[in-house]
Order: structure tokens, then C-alpha cells, then sequence
């Protein structure tokens, strides 16, 4: 069994006149970086909404780690296993002081007194903020606060990560600090980290990519296979990065630049295509 | 209406151990007609800086002058409720604001605080406004604006703006949080404006490459004055200076930087067609001499 397995899921929101998700079949190994990407109201809030037991599948089965998040009696030990990082840094953070707003998530799953210490350094140094411990939560940037809100999920130590666009209220420093965390996290703990995001440059950094449209999962594969489908991507109403557009451009005006999705890469291909004259 | 600014200041808290000077004699003259973009960190003073744009913060005693066509700001006597309805301004994430039970009540609020006109009138008003922001008036009219889509809101809230006609439109992010397509839209529907009662748009904008694309001059904040005002076109052309300033470029920016520093010059105004097109001519000129 994967780490993370959904069968056939399917979700109505109360009152609702259609499924939010209709029919996903999701695997995610240990340690994998997958991005989800679609357009507004395509699932992939309530997908992420799921995986940790804010909701119910209405059909379907949903497994992390071998625990059922379609039960409502397991999901205590779910939630030790699968943390959420919202949108908005400011209504995340649920004390005043930093480290009082990371203790809260051990205090809450009963950690002994001398360990939630020892996590909370954990968890702060872990995003960079340890400097921060003793701070007002309402003092910091909004980077700063989504690194703690970050922290506050580390210090459960889960198995993973979920960012439901984490990184949209936030301006490209704070973004950075984030996106640097959240790759370090994997890279080096093995963290495993599923994505939510409308930013295509983020996209690049994991290893997979999903693409939800209308709650169905309608594409999967590397940043690299996903944008090489331009057209495919547009009918579901989303965008390849900006160095892949500029690329198919060249590319149609008769240069020979492969499929390409960072600035990096295009930056080394036109310098190799037009020698110093 | 040309807006000018001369060393115009603002300190927040003053005499408090919080004080915070955000805006330092800042000098600036966005001229009618234009697709104004204004860049910097956060805590630049960007935000500091279009709120006084209607009054709604107050420029610090000592400062010389600040004026919105007519409107002298600075002047105890201005009138800022005029002034309002003539510069709309939309916050970032406008449709956090929607609070009326019904589309069209939530657009004809800022109206009936501007103008007292009849029902009808009003009516016509919000029905105006709402189609140019390219709803259906009898589709949204009665719905709640909590059950639309997030694309859908942030249109009502602009709704509710425009429906004073504004001159001038000032934006805080427009675009932050919405999907791709929405983004693309958002920028239609602002040029759409632009050539209609609203005369002169201001973004405030973190994407360089949406800066790039759609304005036709840019300012740019560094710790409360004004760096530098200039056409995207030149601006970017600065890309280790932005990059120092830990700002970033347009990724047209980063391409053309990395080919000048490999003695290719591209001379691009940074949309990403233009650059295209240039980077493929001189490739085609390179071919034919080879």
C-alpha cells in the first residue's frame, strides 16, 4: 500500500448540486513532492481538506499511512500524521507569542511538558525563526508567520506536509522563505509534501504534478511531461510558467530550444544559441 | 487628472517608540492616461502611499504639495468626499469586503454615499456598473455575493467602485490569489476601463512580469522614497540594481540580462512577445552571417 492512497473519492459540499470531487484515485509515496495545480473550484482545496479529516469523503476511501480518514474515530492519529498550512497568516496563528503558538499543537496531543521544549526548537529552527522564539506573532511579515504556522504543524512531527496555497497572500520575499523551507523539509527530512498552489514557477520544485479540473484528476506527471502539454494545459484553463511560453515562442519562430519550464534553463540555451558576435 | 506629489511625508505612530517614517519627501507626478505601476518591498511605503492618493491617510504637516487634479490635498478645506468619488480604490482581496445581502445592494452603496439619485436612477447606475465589470445584471443581481465564485466577487467589488465613474482607479494587487485564467481576465477587464470614464489606472504590484506586460510606467519604492520613475522599458534594463535591491525582474529581464552579459544585446520593452521577436531576429541575423 502507498503512503498515501484514495480510491475513487468523491465529496459534496452541503446543498451543493455537484460533486466538488467526482471520482479521484491519488497515490503518493513516502517523501514525495507533489504539486496540485487547477483552476478556482477545480477540488484541489477540498482534496486537501480530506487527506487530513477536515472532511469526509461522501464515497470512496482514503488512506494515510494506513489510517482510513474517511473515519471519524481515527481521526485523531490521522491529524498526528498529516498537518495543514492555510492561505491567510493572519488568522492561523492561535497565540501571541511565537513559541506559545507552536506548543500549541503538542500541548493539544498531550506531549510531555519537557519535550514540547525540545519540539518547539525543533520546529523554529527547522523554518529558520528560532531567533523569533520570545516574538509577537503580530509583529512579523507575513513570510515569517507562515513559516511559524509551518512550525506549528512540525512540532506534531507529521509524516506530511499540505500546503493549501500557502503562499498566495504573500510578496516574492516571503514567498521565497517559504518555498526554501518547505524544499529543505523534503529534501532533508524526507518530508513528505503535497502542494496546493496557483504560482506555475512553485510547481517546478516538486516531483510530480497533478492537475485537477472540474474534481477529476485529468493530468499527472513531471513539471518537465506536464508543461510540454501547452494546449492540453490551457483547455483546463491554466498556464505554463512564463520561460515555457517564451521558449515555444522561439521555439516556433525556428529556434531549436527544448522543452524548457525555468528562467535558468532558457537563460543557458539562448546564451548557447546566440554566440557573442 | 494629473497627480502630483512633492516631498510628501508620512510618519505612522509619530512621538510613540513605534513611530515609522514610511514615506520620506516623496516626489512623484503620474500624469492622465496612464497604466501606473508602482514596485517595492512591503513596508516600501507603496500602500502609504496610494492611500493618501483619496485622503484616506493625511500627509504629515511639512509636506509641499499634494494635488489630484483640482483637488489640493493638502488644503484643510478640501473637499474629500468629491475627491473619493473620484479616485476609487480597491484594497487587495477587494471581495473580503462584500457584506450586503444582495449584489446589487452591495454595488449601490457606494453610490447612495456619493450621490443622492432616485431608485431608478440608481438602479441604472448599479446595473451599468455591474455590466462593465462583465456580470449579468439579472443573473447576480439578487444573489447573495458570498455564493459566487472568487473570480465573480472580486468583479462586484469593483463594481461597487466604478459605479461612482472614477477617473482615476488605484489597485492594490488586483490580481493576487486568482487562477490563471482569472488573472488574464482581471487584466482585460482593467484595460477594458482604462479607455472608458476611468482615465488613469494605478497597480500596486509585486509581479514584475505583470508590470512588464501591462504598464506603461513604473515607480519604484525603496524604504519610503522613490527610487526611480521610468518606463518599464528602461526600468528593467536595471536588472542587478532591481536584483540588489532583492526585487525581482520580469523573466524577459533575467533572459535579456544573462544575454548582455554574454555581449548579446537585446533591445526588448520586456512584454514577452516583443522579446521574442527580438531574440529571434538577432538569432536569424547570427544565422545568416555564419
Amino acid at each position: 500500500m502507498s503512503f498515501i492512497e484514495a480510491k475513487e473519492v468523491y465529496y459534496r459540499y452541503p446543498q451543493a448540486e455537484k460533486d466538488a470531487l467526482c471520482g479521484v484515485d491519488l497515490t503518493v509515496e513516502k517523501g514525495e513532492y507533489v504539486a496540485v495545480i487547477g483552476h478556482n473550484g477545480s477540488g484541489k482545496s477540498t482534496l486537501a481538506r480530506l487527506l487530513n479529516g477536515l472532511l469526509q469523503p461522501t464515497k470512496g476511501e482514503i488512506f494515510v499511512d494506513g489510517i482510513s480518514a474517511a473515519d471519524k474515530k481515527t481521526l485523531f492519529e490521522l491529524r498526528k500524521r498529516v498537518g495543514v498550512v492555510f492561505q491567510n497568516p493572519d488568522n492561523q496563528l492561535v497565540a501571541s507569542i511565537v513559541e506559545d503558538d507552536v506548543a500549541f499543537g503538542p500541548e493539544n496531543i498531550g506531549v510531555p511538558r519537557k519535550e514540547i521544549g525540545e519540539r518547539i526548537d525543533f520546529a523554529l529552527s527547522a523554518v529558520g525563526m528560532q531567533e523569533y522564539r520570545k516574538s509577537m506573532a503580530s509583529r512579523l511579515s507575513g513570510g515569517q508567520k507562515q513559516r511559524v504556522a509551518i512550525a506549528g504543524v512540525l512540532a506534531i512531527r507529521p509524516e506530511v506536509l499540505i500546503l493549501d496555497e500557502s503562499t498566495a497572500m504573500l510578496d516574492p520575499r516571503g514567498r521565497r522563505e517559504v518555498t526554501d523551507v518547505v524544499k529543505k523539509l523534503n529534501r532533508e527530512n524526507g518530508m513528505t509534501v503535497l502542494a496546493v498552489t496557483h504560482y506555475m514557477d512553485e510547481v517546478c520544485e516538486a516531483d510530480r504534478v497533478l492537475v485537477l479540473s472540474d474534481g477529476k484528476i485529468v493530468m499527472s506527471g513531471t513539471p518537465a511531461e506536464i508543461f510540454s502539454r501547452e494546449e492540453e494545459l490551457e483547455k483546463y484553463e491554466l498556464d505554463v510558467p512564463v520561460p515555457a511560453r517564451i521558449a515555444a515562442m522561439l521555439r516556433a519562430g525556428g529556434m531549436e530550444i527544448g522543452r524548457i519550464y525555468t528562467k535558468e534553463e532558457l537563460g543557458d540555451e539562448l546564451c548557447r544559441l546566440l554566440p557573442k558576435i | 487628472m494629473q497627480i502630483v506629489a512633492e516631498n510628501l511625508s508620512h510618519v505612522y505612530s509619530p512621538k510613540s517608540k513605534f513611530a515609522v517614517s514610511a514615506l520620506k519627501n516623496v516626489s512623484l507626478t503620474i500624469d492622465e492616461g496612464e497604466f501606473f505601476g508602482i514596485i517595492g518591498h512591503t513596508g516600501s511605503g507603496k500602500s502609504t502611499f496610494i492611500q493618501h492618493l483619496n485622503g484616506l491617510i493625511k500627509a504629515d504637516k511639512g509636506s509641499k504639495k499634494l494635488t489630484v487634479g483640482e483637488f489640493d490635498l493638502l488644503d484643510k478645506k478640501c473637499d474629500f468626499k468629491k475627491l473619493r468619488s473620484k479616485v476609487g480604490m480597491v484594497f487587495q482581496y477587494p471581495e473580503y469586503q462584500l457584506f450586503a445581502d444582495t449584489v446589487a445592494e452591495d454595488v449601490a452603496f457606494g453610490l447612495k454615499n456619493f450621490e443622492r439619485l432616485s431608485e431608478e436612477e440608481t438602479a441604472a447606475r448599479v446595473r451599468e456598473a455591474i455590466e462593465t465589470v462583465g456580470l449579468s445584471y439579472e443573473e447576480v443581481k439578487e444573489k447573495s455575493p458570498f455564493d459566487l465564485s472568487g473570480g465573480q466577487k472580486r468583479r462586484v467589488a469593483i463594481a461597487g467602485v466604478i459605479v461612482t465613474k472614477p477617473e482615476i482607479l488605484v489597485l492594490d494587487e488586483p490580481v493576487a490569489g486568482l487562477d490563471p485564467k482569472g488573472k488574464k481576465e482581471f487584466f482585460a477587464l482593467l484595460h477594458a476601463l482604462h479607455g472608458g470614464f476611468v482615465k488613469t489606472v494605478v497597480i500596486v504590484s509585486h509581479d514584475m512580469d505583470n508590470v512588464a506586460e501591462h504598464c506603461t510606467k513604473a515607480a519604484v519604492f525603496e524604504n519610503g522614497e522613490v527610487w526611480k520613475v521610468a518606463p518599464p522599458k528602461e526600468l528593467f534594463k536595471e536588472a542587478e540594481t532591481l536584483a540588489e535591491m532583492g526585487l525581482d525582474v520580469p523573466v524577459t529581464g533575467y533572459l535579456a540580462a544573462r544575454l548582455a552579459a554574454n555581449g548579446v544585446k537585446i533591445d526588448t520593452d520586456f512584454t514577452e512577445r516583443d522579446f521574442a521577436r527580438k531574440v529571434l531576429e538577432t538569432y536569424r541575423r547570427a544565422e545568416e552571417g555564419r
